[in-house]
């Protein structure tokens, strides 16, 4: 309430209601499909064109992802660059009316902009062993897709092998992601947000092991 | 065609408010990430009873969009009572174009079969599962099956098969045969006939599971090892049939039994209506064209 009264009214109150969906039936339909068919095939880009704005660091492709899967029963983690971003929170609180996690372990989803310099995947939700569901997503927002340091995927979804090479990441991130798939059942699944693509790599994609310089 | 189709209809686009759609979106999510495994959802009362689908329909719901293609089968027929009724419920609540042609559908929703036609890469194929617990009819109690899949313990299912075989010399189970995904999650296929097992293994379609009532999800994504459970000594077969479709003709289809009288008259077609009504048009198409070339004997220059 306070923030709401410090911050400049008119401008903070217009950048929190614009840069949502134009058609928000219709938009949230179509973002999930495309999450769902980055889940189906992880590591694959799927294209994901959308118009929503909102108040940056968040970019479009995770502020339209946010808005297709949040709400108020999906507590959201931010890091500490979006955290620190009341226009941010206020986008975020009447969009989605998601509420803020205690921390990250109680997070339904993580939105994460500074991906180098993030927390370690063990330290959200990892589920139970009997409800495996209830771990993080994180949104993951990386500059690109395509970076020169590929990682070779196998697993459900995946036919022969597919490959991601998403920038900038922590540079145990490798480790991170084996350790995570490790734990499968349990264990955190990612969504990749880079502009214009998505592409996602659950708990159950394995990274194998190949020539190609180690992360 | 967007805005007109959502506003055109008194009902919410695809009948479902947007939050139960978010549930139900990020339930399937979860339900992908974790091959085999039962994702709890807080289902709705659907305007349909129990029975008649409503975890499919709830999950068709949630994933149709207006450019979708739609269609619903029941035991592989498009025409029976089930499948009209939910195909006309999309119809009129999300105003999608429907279809009973397999290859053009987009979305498939099922109850109790697999087509045919080999399903592609964009295609959904939506099950509606009454029991999602395999191991349920041996365990009573949802608080220890949960446990037995923590634990991956699953040694219940193999006795269960092998008191089949000691009682009747083979695996009786003929329809919602057990299957392992991935190595990890025992899962029940739905009540599909064990004819179509085979065709859950490396699909290249995603494959979504509802049930309503019991309020699970659970997915298969594609290219995904599914195993049906077996013994090296008692391998895991499927139905076959001694006589082709009676309609058309087709070997190696799944044929249901049709009673012609009460004289103990029978006859075997294609469950999969569809496909059965193609081979029939092919087949009247190959007539044409032979008897056609047989009377002009002209050069045929393309086949």
């Amino acid at each position: 309430m306070s923030d709401i009264l410090e911050s400049p009214r008119p401008a903070a109150g217009g950048a929190a209601l614009a840069g949502g969906f134009a058609q928000p039936v219709v938009d949230a339909q179509f973002v999930f499909r495309s999450v769902m068919e980055a889940f189906s095939r992880p590591g694959r880009s799927i294209a994901l064109p959308t118009r929503v704005a909102p108040p940056p660091p968040l970019t479009a492709e995770a502020g339209a992802i946010a808005l297709a899967l949040f709400d108020q029963d999906t507590p959201i983690w931010c890091d500490a660059p979006l955290a620190g971003d009341p226009a941010l929170r206020n986008w975020l609180a009447f969009h989605t009316g998601a509420p803020v996690a205690s921390g990250p372990d109680q997070a339904a989803f993580a939105l994460i902009s500074a991906c180098d310099r993030m927390p370690s995947l063990s330290g959200f939700a990892q589920g139970t062993a009997e409800y495996p569901d209830r771990s993080t997503t994180l949104i993951m927002m990386v500059d690109t897709l395509m970076s020169r340091d590929i990682v070779r995927l196998e697993g459900p979804g995946i036919e022969e092998t597919e490959t991601i090479a998403p920038a900038p990441l922590p540079v145990n991130f490798r480790d991170q992601v084996r350790a995570n798939h490790a734990l499968f059942p349990r264990g955190v699944d990612i969504l990749f947000a880079s502009p214009g693509k998505i592409a996602a790599l659950p708990r159950s994609t394995r990274i194998r092991a190949n020539a190609s310089r180690e992360g | 065609m967007t805005t007109s189709a959502v506003e055109a209809t008194p009902y919410n686009f695809a009948y479902l408010d947007e939050q139960t759609k978010r549930m139900i979106r990020r339930a399937i999510l979860k339900g992908i990430a974790i091959p085999g495994y039962q994702v709890p959802f807080a289902s709705r009362e659907m305007p349909m009873p129990y029975g008649w689908g409503t975890g499919g329909v709830q999950i068709t719901a949630a994933i149709i969009g207006p450019d979708d293609v739609l269609k619903v089968i029941d035991q592989g027929a498009d025409d029976t009572t089930n499948a009209v009724a939910i195909r006309g419920f999309f119809a009129r609540t999300a105003g999608v174009a429907t279809t009973t042609q397999t290859g053009e559908a987009s979305i498939i929703q099922t109850r109790h079969r697999i087509p045919e036609q080999p399903l592609q890469s964009d295609q959904v194929l939506v099950f509606q599962v009454p029991i999602p617990e395999p191991l349920r009819f041996l365990e009573p109690r949802e608080t220890e099956t949960r446990k037995m899949h923590a634990l991956e313990e699953y040694g219940i299912m193999h006795v269960k098969l092998y008191e089949d075989i000691a009682r009747h010399g083979h695996i009786a189970t003929t329809y919602a045969y057990p299957v392992l995904v991935d190595g990890r999650y025992v899962m029940d296929p739905s009540p599909i006939p064990k004819f179509d097992n085979p065709k859950l293994h490396q699909s290249d379609a995603l494959l979504l599971f509802g049930a309503g009532r019991e309020q699970r999800i659970y997915a298969i994504p594609p290219h995904t090892d599914v195993v049906s459970l077996d013994f090296e000594d008692y391998p895991f077969e499927v139905q076959t049939f001694d006589e082709p479709c009676a309609i058309c003709g087709t070997r190696g289809t799944y044929l249901d039994e049709i009673i012609t009288d009460d004289k103990g008259g029978r006859m075997f077609v294609c469950s999969d209506t569809d496909f059965c009504e193609r081979q029939v048009a092919r087949n009247q198409g190959v007539q044409n064209q032979s008897s056609a070339a047989a009377s002009e004997k002209t050069e045929m220059t393309d086949a």
